[in-house]
């Protein structure tokens, strides 16, 4: 029996040259260091390749049952959730799986740049890289898509509205994302094709050079700080130090698999505990109320753009992710010699931490998006009781001017309702009544955020409005004064004079 | 027997210059025929893909007639997009707010009429009756009932969409998703003529 297999072996093998060419590339030495404890800053990688054949494999499986159709795609997305045995879990899995891989191909991104490991003579490698990297967030902004729910839809208008800023071409590049002259079923098609061929096929071509990038130029060994890399010499340390190299397929690949099954596990059981992701509601425009939310990947750029000054916004649409893709293309051309070690090049270190903090304190706008009014809160975010009571029966009418003006869409009160303006508990020690009915009546001036209500509320309204807003002081804090009533002030010796 | 070239490969047994003119004739044809495989490939695939650009017609839809719109009030009325798949199911429901203004000296009708889409990043806003506003809930731009800008990040007023009145009833022009440079006034390019026929 043995001899028969073994006979099949050898005879697939002289056809195939496994042995010849798999083997050598498998076992391939790597430097020493890269497989000693320093080797588990080398893992990320290698994950997040696993996370990428999990995406492939979940991928297929909901496609299996997954309906792209503009009528149809809300349907299959229930069916896959409720009816289709596992198939809320492979949906689950689909989307944290993608999540992590996104996570890893960062930390993989941040080691090897920390590392120096983008320096001669594997520039190239980083530009795949980079390419890898935009390909990953491609499919993450094409998968929602897919999820055809009002933040699917919505999503694609945000983004054609964004598109159809180009100048010129703008129209023209919104007829083509959409395929049609409305989001629909031909746009639908579209995102589907490019989430499931033209993107993956990208992916996996572009994962193809950097593979054989990383077997041509040969793992990175990890940095010493003082160990320069010089092009003139770079190539025959690393071909010397190969000669006392340990072969990949040994205690390297064996702490890449490890961290890869851990990977795997903690996925696994994040998708088995939180379920799948939407679909948040029937794709249907007609519904009110839709607050469309970028996946999390892209929520920093979403609080980048609702933060800025309209005068930037154009700029930051349009040019600024531009010059970040640039940017990051050149970083190896910035610097391709010189130490490898953190520890010797405190810029880059600072560079993390600065792009880490603003990105995360980005991210964390974009969850809580304090631009964003509140659009159920006038009648869903009553006064509270501790604000109306022992008011004058005019200021209470002023409370229900204020619900009912929508004010509370965008000002809180006690931390509850909107945040795009600023909470009104305490504005009555902070304006004057009569700075109070300018700022309604004319909002911010010069058409900033504040719009200006003058034509929407009647003269008795405003009386009473104002009068409860003046009230509006914790603790019985004092009103505020006109400047010209100030104590101190000459005006006020004036007054005090009369 | 044929002698070796020096890249080690036979010689074929022509004379020079018959050889030379052959092979650049085989050169330059392979290239023209390249070429001209390229273009016959490449005009019709690229234009299947900008058929996509041609998908928009003129065509009139009836919101009702003008009697059910109050003067003075802003109503959100609801339609299916004739600019839409017959797969679009749900996604071709489309909404548009319709204000009666009254009628003008020639005791025509006159109506403003409003696409759903914030003029910022195309979200849906909503109308709020109490206080005259429309408010978007992306990033709170706000227009007035007239559909000016108001406040917040939104560079221009609500897109309005074109409409005419035929006998009695209101109609508007099918919207495309308007853009700043592709408005439903000024549209990026004037609409084909329709091909079916509007029943």
């Amino acid at each position: 029996m043995m001899r028969w297999l073994r006979a099949i072996g050898t005879w697939l093998d002289a056809r195939l040259g496994v042995r010849e060419s798999l083997m050598p590339m498998l076992t391939h030495p790597i430097p020493r260091g890269s497989a000693g404890p320093m080797g588990w800053w080398y893992v990320f990688g290698s994950a997040s390749m696993t996370m990428l054949a999990i995406q492939i494999i979940t991928g297929i499986l909901l496609a299996l049952v997954y309906v792209p159709s503009a009528d149809q795609a809300y349907k299959s997305l229930l069916y896959l959730n409720e009816q289709q045995y596992l198939g809320a879990f492979v949906r689950a899995l689909h989307y944290y799986a993608g999540s992590g891989m996104v996570v890893l191909l960062l930390a993989h991104m941040t080691q090897v740049f920390l590392h120096g490991a983008f320096k001669y003579p594997r520039e190239l490698t980083w530009v795949v890289g980079v390419f890898l990297l935009l390909c990953t967030m491609g499919m993450f902004f094409t998968g929602q898509v897919l999820r055809w729910d009002p933040d699917a839809y919505w999503g694609i208008g945000v983004g054609a509205s964004m598109a159809g800023r180009v100048p010129i071409a703008g129209p023209t590049i919104v007829g083509l994302l959409l395929g049609g002259p409305n989001i629909g079923g031909d746009s639908l098609s579209r995102f589907f094709a490019l989430h499931v061929f033209v993107i993956p096929g990208a992916l996996l071509a572009f994962l193809g050079v950097h593979l054989w990038l990383i077997l041509r130029k040969g793992i990175s060994e990890p940095p010493v700080p003082g160990q320069l890399v010089d092009p003139k010499t770079y190539d025959a340390t690393y071909h010397k130090e190969m000669h006392e190299g340990v072969p990949f397929l040994g205690e390297a690949f064996l702490k890449d698999a490890l961290f890869s099954a851990l990977a795997v596990i903690v996925v696994v059981a994040i998708a088995a505990l939180l379920g799948p992701k939407g679909p948040s509601g029937p794709p249907d425009p007609t519904l009110s109320g839709a607050n469309p939310r970028p996946e999390w990947p892209f929520l920093w750029l979403f609080a980048l753009l609702s933060l800025s000054p309209p005068e930037a916004e154009t700029f930051i649409i349009l040019i600024f992710p531009i010059l970040v893709i640039a940017a990051l293309f050149l970083v190896p051309f910035v610097s391709n010699r010189g130490e490898r070690a953190p520890s010797r090049r405190p810029i880059a270190v600072l560079l993390v931490i600065v792009t880490y903090t603003i990105l995360g304190v980005l991210t964390y706008e974009g969850i809580s998006s304090p631009w964003s009014p509140e659009m159920n809160a006038w009648s869903g975010s009553p006064v509270p009781e501790n604000l109306v009571r022992g008011r004058s029966p005019l200021e209470l009418q002023g409370a229900v001017v204020l619900q009912n003006k929508q004010c509370r869409n965008c000002h809180a009160l006690e931390g509850s309702g909107g945040r795009r303006g600023p909470d009104l508990f305490g504005v009555g020690t902070r304006l004057t009544r009569d700075q109070i009915i300018d700022q309604i009546s004319n909002g911010t001036p010069g058409g900033g955020n504040m719009p200006a209500y003058g034509k929407q509320v009647n003269p008795a309204e405003m009386t009473a409005l104002a009068e409860f807003l003046v009230g509006l002081r914790p603790g019985g804090a004092p009103k505020a004064l006109p400047a010209s009533e100030y104590p101190g002030t000459e005006g006020s010796q004036a007054t005090a004079e009369r | 027997m044929s002698h070796s070239s020096p890249t080690g490969l036979p010689s074929t047994d022509v004379k020079p210059g018959r050889r030379t003119f052959l092979q650049r004739l085989m050169l330059w044809g392979t290239i023209a025929a390249g070429a001209l495989a390229t273009i016959a490939l490449s005009i019709p695939l690229v234009g299947y893909l900008l058929g996509a650009l041609f998908k928009r017609e003129k065509d009139w839809v009836r919101l009702g007639p003008i009697d059910q719109f109050p003067p003075g009030e802003t109503k959100l009325k609801t339609f299916t997009n004739p600019l839409s798949q017959p797969w679009d199911g749900m996604v071709a429901h489309t909404g548009c707010f319709v204000r009666y203004l009254g009628k003008d000296e020639q005791q025509q009708p006159q109506f403003l009429v409003f696409a759903v889409n914030c003029a910022h990043l195309g979200c849906p806003v909503s109308w709020f009756p109490q206080s005259g506003l429309f408010m978007c809930p992306c990033h709170g731009g706000v227009y007035y009932e007239n559909g000016d800008r108001a406040s917040g990040p939104p560079p221009q007023g609500l897109f309005k969409c074109v409409w005419q009145v035929v006998n009695g009833q209101l109609e508007i022009q099918a919207p495309h998703l308007p853009t700043l440079q592709d408005t439903l006034t000024h549209p990026a390019w004037t609409p084909a003529q329709p091909r079916k026929e509007r029943s």
